[in-house]
């Protein structure tokens, strides 16, 4: 089991890469009270039969690990989700793509942390699969709004392909300011203040 | 620190580039390789990978490629990382935690000595310690 909702999130976007999808849109908006989380692709989709069948844990493809029988990405997620009394929402047409769609109530006793978003972002940027990676992040809380944009084309044609240690750790520079601008708006989420 | 744009963005990799070509090419060729399928997430190959970049960068090492894969299929050694360096053998190190990414930098890449307490898979059995370095 995943320990930060940012693992959630690196697990399901890599699905996405996977399904061979030419583009990807990461979308995290957060409240005082609420992370909202939707991963959608262009990828190669479910039919009916397999997504009723994908939050099984013992459904795969089978063409990562042919004797393999588990798949845990999804279910993980959709154990979590509920754990906390959040929400999953999974739409998919085959050949056109997929939605996942979920959210984490941030005063439940039983959400995950957060984790690190920027070295999360940062390993889905330099996915070796990940042909664009659109990701949007908003944080709308008393203390006040704030959000920001990248995308994988844009970055990738300032910094050169993105795998070098030098070009990484640029990226990541980049990447913490980011997220670092917004940290005047964090708010805490105590459980035992709710 | 300031949000940073991508214009300053574009002015501090122009900046890191030609400090790059003055400095020796270290590691250059090098390629780390991490696994992260569920299973390396859950054991926590992102901590991997953030020394691993870390430490690279403390050394002044720009030019080792590091990359990821997926389940390397040694799940129970998670987090496993693949390290090629040419004139090393290619080796697959398993439980790479903070502390054992930091030595694969400093050992492996830079001072070209094996981490022998971490192998799991090639270069050759006979290599390996029996328990698996565990």
């Amino acid at each position: 089991m995943h320990i930060f909702i940012c693992d959630f999130l690196l697990d399901i976007v890599q699905n996405s890469f996977e399904a061979k999808s030419s583009e990807v849109h990461l979308t995290l908006e957060e409240s005082d009270h609420l992370l909202s989380c939707t991963v959608e692709d262009n990828g190669k989709g479910m039919d009916e039969d397999l997504k009723a069948r994908v939050l099984d844990p013992f459904t795969t493809d089978g063409v990562k690990h042919t004797k393999r029988k588990v798949g845990l990405g999804l279910p993980f997620l959709v154990q979590a989700c509920r754990a906390c009394e959040g929400s999953f929402s999974l739409q998919s047409t085959l050949g056109m793509g997929t939605k996942v769609s979920f959210s984490f109530p941030l005063n439940h006793v039983d959400t995950p942390p957060f984790g690190d978003l920027p070295s999360t972002l940062l390993t889905l940027m330099s996915h070796p699969l990940a042909q664009e990676l659109v990701v949007r992040r908003t944080l709308a809380t008393v203390k006040g709004d704030g959000e920001y944009q990248l995308s994988k084309s844009e970055l990738g044609e300032i910094l050169g392909p993105l795998t070098s240690s030098g070009t990484l750790n640029l990226l990541k520079e980049f990447l913490v300011s980011q997220e670092e601008d917004l940290r005047q708006y964090y708010v805490e989420h105590s459980p035992f203040l709710a | 620190m300031a949000k940073m744009t991508l214009e300053e963005l574009r002015k501090l990799r122009d900046e890191k580039q030609s400090a790059l070509q003055k400095r020796d090419i270290e590691g250059k060729d090098s390629r780390i390789v991490i696994g992260m399928g569920t299973c390396g997430i859950a054991a926590g190959a992102k901590t991997a990978l953030d020394t691993f970049l870390a430490v690279l960068d403390e050394n002044k090492v720009d030019n080792v490629s590091v990359t990821q894969t997926g389940c390397m299929g040694l799940c129970y050694v998670e987090p496993t990382v693949e390290v090629l360096v040419p004139g090393m053998p290619d080796t697959i190190y398993g439980k790479v935690d903070a502390a054992t990414a930091r030595r694969i930098v400093e050992q492996h890449i830079i001072a070209k000595q094996l981490v022998t307490d971490h192998l799991f898979d090639r270069p050759a059995a006979d290599i390996i310690k029996k328990d698996g370095g565990r």
